[in-house]
């Protein structure tokens, strides 16, 4: 789970971290009535959670009433998309934070390195752009450092890290420090990524988080209540949403071939399938180990609300998933909802012959039995093409 | 010959008494594993189906010898549960839990690797040596004894191509699914490790996906280390980046992690991959083919 910046600045703070004065608004008259109380001048930054707000034009700094007003205004409800295209994400909420005088900006990063199986800190004086770029820029401007399990991130540790990157003398001490919270801040909120770009050094020689970006291990949320509030709030697609609710791995996609799979792998599998048969997958859905009826029907609800599917394709390779369940469950939701596009089911594996025998006797309308997951692929991308 | 479980397995299940482990676990023991043991805290002196039950894993080990255990509770008490069988002295522990906090794995893969012990998991289908044993929740119908050897992330995906090697007439040495978890006790370098040692195993299929290098950091192994042949697949090509795609080690973060990176890394070290998981069972079959 990635939080919203104000949520990593929260979270910060509540660890020792300096951040800069700020409060969240959800709306333009709020945003002013933040801005009044912080001051001028201030900024009003736009919470998503994508980098690339700035050129975006998601980040204003406002020098009084009016433009904080013009600013918020702007700001809450535009439509922003990431640098990879992800998105678009609307804007529902804006951090207003006293503007800092930037004297210079730092690289401060701590992540999960899953090839070493340790922690990562990363520290660089140039700051203000991502991390790729320092790293192409300047390979040498960017100090990398493991922190070994047994020996942990302290003072000692940070202030080499500091002193390697070339951190400014006088401000050594305060930026070991921030790292070392920034450290306490990551094991205690189970995070596996924690950057802070920039870390500013202010024109009075204070060190501090411009920025936060924090990501949660979801797995480790039932130990920490506090952040499992905020994740509800997260999930801007209908289709998404509805997935969530209904306790399914959904992810959406661009295309208009709905897809269920079991397993992850499998399902990941279908989809490379489905696009090298020409074909684009409107979404990801994992059915999961050991299927049963009704999360088939809440699988076809979901996938049949999305309005671009034109197909839909399921490929099942029962191994503790009966096909059998599965069948039943397609019947089933026939009954209930309207599917209402021509429907392509592969059944494999586990009782997959009672399976088919089912569909076959159901006989339902625009059903196509395919007996390979490529035949299958192929069949779908024909239908959604001729829908 | 088969690696990580085989007829030597004496088998402690943590989490015998539940749905899930009973039903998988007494799977296993008509499969014909070894099952010695099951173990869940204040049941001790019960049995499952004829299985007793210990209160702890040492007892199982001691009473009983076991020398493998299959972790099949729930998600917040599994890292405690591993950790208990590495103090209790197995020499493998086998974890098929999903959803094992990152941050509690990496604590576990570092007392396990410091104690010598092989962990396998989590998040993952088992490890299944056709025609000796199974230990974990991967459908052993599909498999049959054979000269193949087979590590994957992903448990359906392996039947998938398992069954397909199956229609093809070959079977498979041993499957192991290292799960599809951030950090996992071992990696396909590992794997890849012991098929290379195992005399059984003529030929190795490795079933990657998504999010982070192993693929990559393995196709440098393979070249330098692995002297079998070696036939991969890769899921994920259509996956947008940013996205959890089911488990939750299968995302890309940024640029890296893609599944054309992989690809291009195996293909660099003369690895064959396949583009589906049917072309990939067929390379497989070629390749033993020419070889035979």
């Amino acid at each position: 789970m990635d939080l919203l910046e104000y949520q990593g600045k929260q979270l910060f703070a509540r660890h020792g971290v300096p951040v800069p004065q700020g409060r969240v608004a959800d709306t333009v008259e709020a945003a002013v009535e933040a801005a009044e109380q912080i001051g001028y001048p201030c900024v009003i930054k736009a919470q998503v959670q994508i980098g690339g707000r700035g050129k975006a034009g998601g980040i204003k700094v406002a020098d009084n009433r009016d433009q904080a007003q013009e600013h918020a205004d702007a700001i809450l409800g535009m439509e922003i998309r990431g640098p990879r295209g992800e998105g678009p994400f609307t804007v529902h909420q804006v951090w207003v934070e006293d503007a800092s005088e930037i004297d210079s900006e730092y690289y401060a990063s701590i992540i999960l390195d899953r090839s070493a199986k340790k922690l990562l800190a990363m520290l660089s004086t140039m700051g203000g752009m991502n991390v790729e770029e320092i790293a192409e820029k300047d390979p040498d401007a960017l100090v990398r450092r493991h922190i070994e399990p047994d020996q942990g991130f302290g003072e000692a540790e940070a202030g080499v890290l500091a002193s390697d990157a070339g951190v400014d003398e006088d401000i050594r001490e305060a930026t070991a420090a921030m790292l070392v919270k920034l450290y306490e801040a990551f094991n205690e909120s189970d995070a596996t990524l924690i950057e802070v770009n920039p870390l500013v050094i202010t024109k009075d020689r204070e060190v501090m988080a411009l920025d936060a970006k924090v990501t949660i291990d979801n797995s480790a949320l039932f130990r920490h209540e506090e952040l499992a509030d905020l994740e509800e709030s997260f999930i801007e697609d209908p289709q998404e949403r509805m997935a969530r609710e209904k306790g399914l791995t959904y992810v959406k996609l661009d295309g208009d071939i709905g897809i269920l799979g079991n397993g992850a792998g499998l399902c990941m599998s279908t989809l490379d399938v489905v696009a090298q048969a020409g074909g684009k997958p409107a979404n990801f859905l994992d059915a999961g180990g050991g299927s049963k009826a009704e999360a088939i029907v809440d699988a076809l609800t979901v996938i049949t609300s999305d309005e671009k599917v034109r197909a839909i394709l399921f490929n099942i390779f029962g191994g503790i998933t009966r096909c059998d369940e599965i069948a039943k469950g397609i019947i089933e939701a026939s009954g209930q909802i309207e599917i209402g596009v021509p429907f392509v089911v592969r059944l494999d594996g586990t009782n997959s012959e009672e399976g088919l025998g089912l569909l076959a006797d159901a006989d339902l309308p625009d059903l196509h039995v395919e007996k390979t997951m490529l035949g299958a692929a192929e069949k779908v991308v024909e239908l959604a093409g001729s829908a | 010959m088969s690696i990580i479980v085989g007829n030597e397995t004496k088998l402690v299940i943590s989490g015998l008494t539940g749905r899930e482990g009973s039903f998988h676990g007494l799977r296993n023991r008509d499969y014909g594993t070894d099952v010695v043991a099951g173990v869940t805290p204040k049941k001790g002196g019960q049995d499952v189906e004829g299985i007793p039950i210990f209160d702890t894993i040492a007892e199982a080990v001691d009473e009983r010898g076991a020398n493998t255990s299959m972790i099949f509770v729930p998600a917040r008490f599994a890292a405690a549960a591993i950790e208990e069988a590495i103090d209790a002295g197995i020499g493998t522990v086998i974890a098929i839990t999903e959803h094992i906090p990152v941050h509690d794995m990496l604590r576990v893969y570092w007392k396990a690797r410091n104690a010598g012990v092989r962990l396998i998991g989590p998040n993952c289908p088992g490890v299944l040596s056709p025609g000796q044993a199974n230990v974990g929740i991967i459908p052993a119908q599909f498999f049959e004894q054979g000269s193949i050897g087979v590590v994957s992330k992903s448990g359906t995906l392996t039947y998938q191509i398992g069954n397909e090697l199956k229609q093809a007439g070959l079977g498979n040495s041993t499957i192991v699914g290292i799960g599809g978890d951030p950090v996992v006790g071992s990696d396909f370098i590992d794997i890849l490790e012991l098929f290379e040692q195992d005399e059984e195993t003529e030929l190795i299929v490795m079933v990657g996906e998504i999010g982070g290098d192993a693929e990559e950091r393995a196709a440098d192994h393979i070249a330098e280390n692995v002297s079998k042949p070696v036939v991969a697949y890769i899921a994920g090509f259509t996956a947008p980046p940013g996205k959890q795609m089911g488990h939750a080690g299968a995302i890309i973060s940024g640029s890296s992690g893609t599944a054309e990176a992989k690809k291009q890394a195996l293909e660099a070290q003369g690895i064959r991959v396949g583009k589906s998981p049917t072309e990939t069972a067929k390379l497989a079959a070629e390749t033993v083919g020419a070889k035979a």
